[in-house]
């Protein structure tokens, strides 16, 4: 398989669970193409479905409706026991880390292919080949209890890579860590998609995390994919409703609306600056051009992909005449912006 | 104490310990199996089949609310079915066996429960098999556990074989029945009392200790 086909995709998938209090759709027909050697992220606020989205790619749940295809195969034709090696293939990585807490960090590294039946010397070289790339390679015969979590983590994914998996599944791998291991953390894993060729794929509810290190997003929302693309492009030009509630809220689940100045119903616009208009006074030279005054109301900038991206809420005058020189201006200067309400 | 009191005390406190590790032993034979199809079949387990976890439970149950000396009079043509005879410490051992396996099922069920279920789903994720998550995950994690669970069945069956005495099974339970409750030498029972006390407490903490120094969540 080459690199940029679709190593994952899922067809009209749907996951119904059978409560004792009734039926819980919690997906709904999922589609979703998810390119070799990408870093795919998958957005949602908690309950939205995306820790049951991840489950259903190893079949660690299995689909009630409609079809995961990995590597050309659809997973749901397989025997149980192929379904065992398929998920070989997929590591998987966890919020709680989930290391053996018997085991020492060689022989929680080795578990993967021990299982596998894999030769116990390759295995042991395997693993510490794997924990010397975690940077972890002075602390083999520790036990899990005697890590921080970002080390902890480290493990889980030097454990997760030991079959050599084409694809790495990261379920809020970064929710239990501070800021400062989350970074690091997710440079490993920006590194091993680099340098191994390995597919990620995140799950989390943190707009941050996708910035740093996804290719594409797709937002899930009451079980639904409410958005999907690359990153810049949803970023950039969020068309759903959750879509632009994380991205100008942060992630947050509590967005906090920005405090509303002067008359309510006066036009609002969001513009948005991608990598060029960044380093332009855009908003300088619209005030000086127009000589008409706006009210900034939100503004913010962050890293996309390696490039300066930010957003501004404005508020026009409430003379129309006025608002519709503002939005003259940045439609005749090619500036990306909406309206907002 | 003359010569052939402490000979006494001592083939005594051999019976003793002979019946209460052997049937241990054969316990624990029977009650891992127990323990962890208890687990495996849950709904949670990893394999959920609710009517042989029912069923199961509901034997298990059966047998744990029998009292020990009914049960051990209950089984008597049984246990000389199975060892020949229904007197000394060998008679003693099947009733004791058919009263603690289920016991240490559900010691063994409930320190497999203690497994998180994060660490068995992340054994699935690397394509285990339900017999390599028994084996390599819930045992061996549950270890501490299941070694403290080993220390309250093995006083337990000890303090039962006890009970040996009112069937001719000999032990210190007999010495103190048949000295101290038949014959009212109170001095000669309370010697095997205190015998069976430093093996209770010699007993749990050879397995405290055990479970403490191998347990590797502890920092050392």
């Amino acid at each position: 398989m080459a690199k940029g086909d679709n190593i994952i995709r899922l067809v009209n998938m749907g996951k119904t669970f059978h409560t004792s209090s009734g039926d819980v759709v919690a997906l709904d027909d999922i589609n979703l193409d998810i390119k070799e050697g990408s870093v795919q992220g998958i957005i949602g606020l908690s309950g939205a479905g995306k820790s049951t989205l991840v489950r259903c790619i190893n079949y660690l749940e299995v689909p009630t409706s409609g079809k995961v295809i990995f590597e050309g195969k659809s997973l749901g034709d397989l025997s149980d026991k192929e379904v065992r090696k398929a998920r070989r293939n997929m590591g998987m990585i966890f919020q709680q880390f989930n290391l053996l807490d018997q085991r020492n960090l060689l022989d929680n590294v080795t578990f993967p292919l021990e299982i596998a039946g894999t030769d116990r010397k390759k295995s042991r070289e395997r693993a510490l080949e794997l924990l010397r790339l975690v940077g972890l390679e002075d602390r083999v015969k520790n036990y899990p209890a005697q890590l921080s979590g970002g080390q902890k983590q480290r493990v889980a994914i030097a454990r997760a890579l030991a079959t050599n998996p084409k694809v790495l599944l990261c379920d809020e791998a970064t929710s239990a860590l501070d800021p400062k291991t989350t970074a690091q953390i997710l440079d490993l894993l920006k590194k091993i998609n680099k340098e191994m060729d390995v597919t990620v794929i995140v799950i989390t509810h943190q707009m941050s995390v996708i910035e740093a290190i996804c290719d594409s997003v797709a937002i899930i929302d009451h079980s639904h994919i409410a958005e999907s693309g690359p990153v810049s492009e949803v970023f950039n030009n969020p068309k759903s409703e959750i879509g632009k509630r994380l991205i100008l809220g942060d992630g947050n689940a509590d967005y906090v609306r920005p405090v509303v100045f002067g008359e309510a119903d006066n036009r609002r616009i969001r513009i948005v600056f991608d990598g060029h208009s960044a380093h332009q006074p855009i908003i300088s030279d619209m005030v000086l051009s127009c000589k008409v005054p706006v009210n900034i109301l939100f503004a913010n900038t962050k890293e996309v992909e390696g490039r300066a991206v930010g957003q501004m809420v404005v508020e026009l005058s409430d003379n129309p005449d006025e608002a519709e020189k503002i939005v003259h201006y940045l439609r005749t200067n090619a500036i990306k912006f909406e309206e907002v309400n | 104490m003359d010569a052939s009191s402490i000979s006494m005390y001592l083939k005594e406190t051999w019976s003793t310990i002979y019946m209460t590790l052997i049937s241990s032993a054969i316990s624990y034979i029977i009650g891992i199996p127990l323990g962890v199809i208890l687990v495996v079949t849950d709904k949670d387990g990893i394999a959920p089949c609710n009517p042989v976890h029912t069923v199961l439970g509901v034997i298990i149950n059966i047998f744990r609310s029998i009292p020990f000396l009914i049960l051990l009079v209950m089984v008597l043509p049984l246990t000389k079915l199975i060892v020949g005879t229904t007197l000394g410490p060998k008679a003693i051992i099947p009733p004791l066996i058919i009263a603690s396996a289920p016991y240490i099922g559900r010691m063994v069920e409930s320190s497999l429960k203690e497994v998180s279920a994060g660490v068995i789903e992340a054994a699935k994720s690397m394509g285990a098999s339900n017999w390599q998550i028994i084996t390599k995950v819930l045992i061996p994690e549950a270890k501490p556990s299941l070694l403290v669970g080993a220390a309250i069945c093995i006083t337990t069956i000890l303090s039962y074989s006890a009970m040996a005495g009112f069937v001719g099974g000999g032990g210190l339970g007999a010495i103190a029945l048949n000295y101290g409750y038949y014959r009212y030498q109170t001095d000669i029972m309370m010697i095997a009392v205190v015998v069976l006390v430093v093996l209770v407490q010699i007993i749990q903490e050879f397995w405290m200790q055990l479970s403490r120094s191998t347990d590797k969540r502890v920092r050392n």
